[in-house]
């Protein structure tokens, strides 16, 4: 028996119809995943904004316009922000700085706190990052290298240096075997208060 | 032509043991190496493969009569990407920190040649019965030797499994295991392992064939 060959007629309907079924199926999947996944990254954000900046409990977000700190309820596209971080009566506590730039193998995104009154970072937090799994992941494993950030001068520049030789308020012991990424989250946070210290 | 007569345990067994998609066939290497780091992460990438897998044989062998053969590779990558997509939104919303660190590798499942490979090789040719059961077997073998891989490197590596300290802390971890070097050490080791079972098996079996010739 000769089987006939399908025509493309046949061929084309038939992967249009998948693709059809695949994109109703993939569409309502989003759907219903969006609203878990947005909930989940805020509240990671907001976690993060508390933890670098003890003592508050409250956020806004704080945009530069026209020479001032204005808050604002949405960010504009492409626009830079902080975070001003409150603490129960309101008193601003300190402002949390997103901060990203290239570690050793992909960008390293963090949040740093800041008190402008004290000059000083008050802690850290790397909200995203690749670095090598048992050396440079250390920047957010290690809790005495996290700890270098709770009370570090900004001035006149934040230094990296050998583990163990931290004696000026304004140096970080670097980790020992990821030198790279310890001097990376440096680098990040020197890059973000050249942007933004002298607009608080 | 004579039905071979086909036995749903072999079928599952097969896949699990005897033709292992990792350790025998030495196939879906990228996951194998990417992510078995801990032992966490190497259990959801390979229980998300086993969704895939199980999900695409069933409604790829339900589908065979009515896909044309010109362009079934096309329809199995389209059931295939379906249900990975489906499997990377589902991951992010219930389980979001393994989820980031799996990073590029759920996608990626896709590409996984096991995955496509059992849809040509049998879901296409089989009963819907047995084509289910030959995935259930296929992705139990791949989670199997990902979790193998995953726990060895683990327990090596931060001397913990699923993140509990198993040792005391004079245990030094050998950081190189959570490294790619450890990962295609582990990997050549086990792929020494079940090739030495295969072969003792071989020879037994010689044995045992030569031992009735010389005593009928």
């Amino acid at each position: 028996m000769k089987v006939s060959e399908p025509g493309s007629s046949r061929l084309v309907a038939t992967l249009g119809l998948a693709g059809l079924l695949s994109g109703l199926i993939i569409v309502s999947v989003f759907e219903a995943t969006l609203p878990t996944i947005t909930a989940y990254k805020a509240k990671v954000l907001q976690e993060a904004v508390f933890k670098v900046l003890p003592g508050s409990t409250q956020l806004q977000r704080l945009v530069y316009r026209d020479g001032r700190l204005t808050p604002v309820e949405e960010v504009g596209k492409g626009e830079e922000f902080v975070f001003g971080g409150q603490d129960a009566q309101g008193v601003l506590v300190g402002y949390a700085i997103p901060g990203s730039g290239p570690g050793f193998q992909d960008t390293i995104r963090l949040l740093y706190g800041y008190q402008p009154k004290q000059r000083k970072v008050v802690g850290m937090e790397i909200l995203e990052s690749r670095e090598t799994p048992g050396l440079g992941d250390k920047i957010y494993k290690d809790a005495e290298f996290v700890s270098n950030f709770d009370a570090l001068s900004v001035e006149p520049e934040i230094v990296t240096v050998k583990r163990g030789a931290k004696a000026a308020p304004n140096e970080v012991d670097a980790i020992t075997g990821a030198t790279i990424s310890s001097k990376a989250v440096v680098r990040i946070i020197n890059q973000a208060n050249q942007q933004w210290l002298q607009r608080f | 032509m004579p039905e071979k007569k086909q036995d749903a345990y072999q079928e599952f067994i097969k896949g699990l043991w005897r033709d292992n998609p990792v350790f025998v066939q030495v196939l879906g290497m990228c996951p194998m190496l990417a992510v078995t780091n801990s032992a966490m992460n190497a259990l959801v990438m390979g229980g998300a493969t086993f969704f895939v897998l199980v999900a695409s044989s069933f409604f790829v062998s339900s589908l065979k009569n009515w896909i044309p053969k010109q362009v079934r590779i096309s329809t199995y990558i389209i059931i295939i990407a379906t249900f990975v997509t489906v499997t990377d939104f589902t991951l992010e919303a219930l389980m979001p920190k393994v989820h980031k660190e799996l990073g590029a590798f759920i996608p990626l499942i896709v590409a996984n040649c096991m995955i496509l490979g059992r849809q040509e090789a049998f879901a296409a040719r089989n009963s819907v019965r047995f084509a289910v059961v030959d995935a259930l077997g296929m992705a139990s073998g791949f989670l199997f030797a990902l979790f193998s891989l995953g726990a060895v490197r683990e327990l090596l590596g931060e001397g913990a499994l699923f993140g509990y300290k198993l040792f005391s802390e004079n245990f030094e971890p050998w950081v190189i295991m959570i490294l790619p070097p450890g990962g295609f050490i582990t990997l050549g080791l086990l792929l020494l392992f079940f090739n030495w079972l295969k072969e003792r098996k071989d020879r037994l079996a010689q044995q045992l064939d030569q031992m009735e010739i010389e005593a009928p």
